[in-house]
């Protein structure tokens, strides 16, 4: 019967620390947050690009997230990207001509619903669909119409030289 | 030439004779495991067997695969100059690949071998026809709290590991090395999915069938000598360690 009891308790202890180990790795080192149902409304947003946006990305006004991306889908007659986000009950006081925009957090970070607000009386509602949009910056995009611009600098200034052989220097 | 042809038949015949053996096996255990379930005891006791006893080697082993993982991936990830993303690389690589698979091996040399050599020992010296004569079902009695308790204890122990290995990571990096702990963690926290955590503990679960299995067969169908009962046990070590790097590259391909 002593046998039988240490045995028990040991094999309590075991899985005591097997089940503490996954609820560490469950809520330490992922970013699921696991709050029960917590009370949200949606909101549609569309976008002609949206990057590198993922669903779970955060929604965030001045830094400070208030919700997450819940979906991105396509829609095939606007050819428009749509996201639905998902705003926490506690931030309902958006006013409905703010803007969302997709950025970047850090140089390489990851990407995120920014949120500027408006200046309108009248407030989002569940289901609104957000006016005013600033697209994902495209690393490439950028940096071609910069070397573009500056080859047409060169080739108006005279510089013809530097352009035909390709090269551009600044 | 015809000799080696026959040779090579009789392998594979006999290799599929295992195999048939193993399937027909691991069926009468699955249909076995609810009523063994009913006598919570005796599962109980081997998951004492397998898991609680297992643990020291786990934590330990999983200690210094952690502190491994910190060095190479500080020296690796300092050539481009992003120390930070330590967390994140070791964290996701415990997790998905070296978390299970390591845990898998090591469960099969400390616990897949005590089953086996112990069913095995049991067939040598009669006590599973003792039981058969006293009608009880040794497959209820014996053969499936020991798979139960296997499968029980190996998801535990694969979290454990990880938890463990983590915590060697972090020694490693942030405490030697200077990593800071702030990003170290963030970091880790930005890019880690449940996904990913879910992914560990499924793949934990499926080796965990897999070895307690194996094992639980080659012992039971063992030779009745002493000879048998150390090629069970070598058998249970080789065939658990190739079958679930199989079954890892299988299970990541799909849930990838």
């Amino acid at each position: 019967m002593r046998k039988s009891r240490t045995i028990d308790i040991s094999t309590g202890l075991f899985v005591l620390l097997g089940m503490t180990a996954i609820l560490f790795l469950v809520t330490q080192i992922t970013n699921r947050e696991f709050a029960l149902r917590t009370d949200s409304y949606r909101l549609q947003a569309q976008f002609g690009n949206v990057g590198g946006l993922k669903a779970g990305a955060p929604v965030s006004m001045a830094g400070v997230t208030i919700g997450r991306v819940e979906s991105i889908g396509y829609d095939m007659d606007l050819f428009k990207a749509v996201v639905t986000l998902r705003i926490d009950k506690r931030y309902d006081e958006i006013p409905n001509d703010s803007d969302a925009g997709i950025l970047t957090a850090g140089l390489l970070g990851g990407q995120y619903v920014g949120i500027t607000p408006g200046g309108s009386e009248e407030t989002f509602k569940d289901g609104d669909r957000v006016e005013f949009v600033q697209d994902a910056i495209v690393l490439e995009n950028l940096i071609s119409k910069y070397l573009f611009n500056q080859a047409r600098e060169q080739a108006t200034g005279g510089e013809v030289a530097a352009t035909q052989k390709g090269e551009l220097q600044p | 030439m015809k000799a080696l042809v026959g040779d090579l038949a009789s392998s594979l015949m006999e290799f599929l004779e295992r195999l048939g053996a193993m399937t027909r096996f691991a069926g009468a255990v699955v249909a076995q495991s609810p009523a063994a379930l009913l006598r919570p005891r005796l599962v109980v006791e081997q998951v004492y067997n397998t898991g609680a006893l297992s643990l020291v080697i786990i934590m330990t082993c999983g200690l210094f695969v952690g502190m491994v993982l910190g060095l190479q991936g500080y020296e690796l990830l300092q050539r481009f100059g992003s120390e930070e993303s330590l967390g994140v690389g070791a964290a996701l690589s415990l997790l998905k690949e070296l978390g299970p698979v390591v845990t898998a091996l090591l469960f099969a040399g400390r616990a897949g071998t005590a089953l086996a050599s112990e069913l095995g020992l049991m067939r040598a010296t009669d006590q599973l026809s003792a039981m058969e004569v006293m009608a009880v079902d040794p497959m209820r009695r014996v053969v499936v709290p020991r798979f139960l308790g296997g499968v029980i204890s190996m998801p535990l122990l694969t979290a454990v590991f990880i938890a463990v290995a983590l915590y060697g990571v972090q020694l490693v990096g942030v405490q030697f090395l200077g990593v800071d702990q702030g990003q170290f963690w963030s970091q880790m926290r930005g890019a880690v999915e449940f996904e990913d955590v879910r992914e560990g503990l499924v793949k934990g679960f499926t080796f965990g069938v897999a070895c307690s299995l194996i094992a639980v067969f080659e012992g039971y169908n063992a030779q009745p000598t002493a000879e048998g009962v150390g090629r069970a046990t070598t058998r249970t070590v080789v065939i658990s360690a190739v079958v679930t790097l199989v079954l890892d590259y299988i299970l990541t391909a799909i849930m990838l």
